[in-house]
């Protein structure tokens, strides 16, 4: 399915990229991770097992087995610091 | 005047809370927290530790969707009339204000209640990141366990930190 990937704060700086077009398999937030990282380069370092990461999907915050949609909006950033 | 604002410019706190209750007699306890810019040099006296300035970067339309969520979520919990947050994004000082939240009450222990909830949800649920520009250069803050542990008391999983 067809979805618009986001990026923000170190994980935007990092793959020195805000957004992207993105075809996935995948049918939720985990494997869409894990989708990501088998892309490598910059995307299996940002991305990798481990490092906090956390998803939206349609701007609210999903968990590892929150499922994907047609058209969605996933957010991918790090731990909030808001406040 | 809209629950939640997020926003460059700075906020006038007397205002703020004026405008909040203006015209509601029901109104006996408001209760408020402002959010500042330290320089962590001045408390610890290092100069590493100094904090020249903050950016803070957000998700537009997911932070807003996120706040207005939170406040609904205090009104299942507490019983309050009124609440407004503001933030602050773009680049800040020391010492300037980032974050406002304002309840209304009958009396004070549902206001305190609210308002204490509603920090503690949003500094671990609402999508801001703050980069410091320090001695060492910028560098991304990080999320603490403890702010995690502070939404915890309230009996919700942050799964931030």
């Amino acid at each position: 399915m067809n979805i618009q990937l986001r990026y923000f704060a170190s994980i935007r700086e990092d793959l020195g990229l805000a957004s992207e077009a993105f075809v996935t398999q995948a049918c939720d937030a985990a494997g869409l991770l894990s989708e990501l990282r088998a892309r490598g380069g910059a995307y299996a370092q940002v991305l990798a097992e481990g490092r906090p990461v956390r998803v939206a999907i349609n701007q609210v915050m999903a968990r590892a087995d929150t499922p994907l949609s047609e058209g969605a909006e996933v957010g991918l950033f790090p731990p909030v610091t808001g406040g | 005047m809209a629950r939640v604002r997020i926003q460059t410019e700075d906020f006038d706190v007397g205002a703020e809370l004026a405008d909040l209750r203006a015209g509601d007699l029901r109104v006996g306890a408001v209760c408020s927290f402002v959010g500042t810019v330290r320089d962590t040099r001045a408390i610890t006296g290092a100069a590493a530790d100094e904090i020249r300035s903050m950016e803070l970067e957000h998700y537009p339309g997911m932070t807003e969707k996120a706040i207005e969520a939170m406040i609904d979520e205090a009104h299942q919990r507490f019983d309050f009339y009124e609440a407004r947050v503001i933030h602050r994004i773009g680049l800040l000082q020391p010492a300037d204000q980032i974050v406002f939240v304002a309840v209304t009450s009958a009396h004070r222990g549902e206001s305190f209640k609210a308002c204490e909830f509603l920090m503690d949800y949003l500094k671990t649920q609402a999508p801001f990141w703050k980069k410091e520009q320090t001695p060492q250069g910028a560098q991304w803050v990080d999320a603490r366990v403890s702010d995690d542990a502070a939404l915890a008391r309230w009996g919700i999983d942050a799964n931030n930190a």
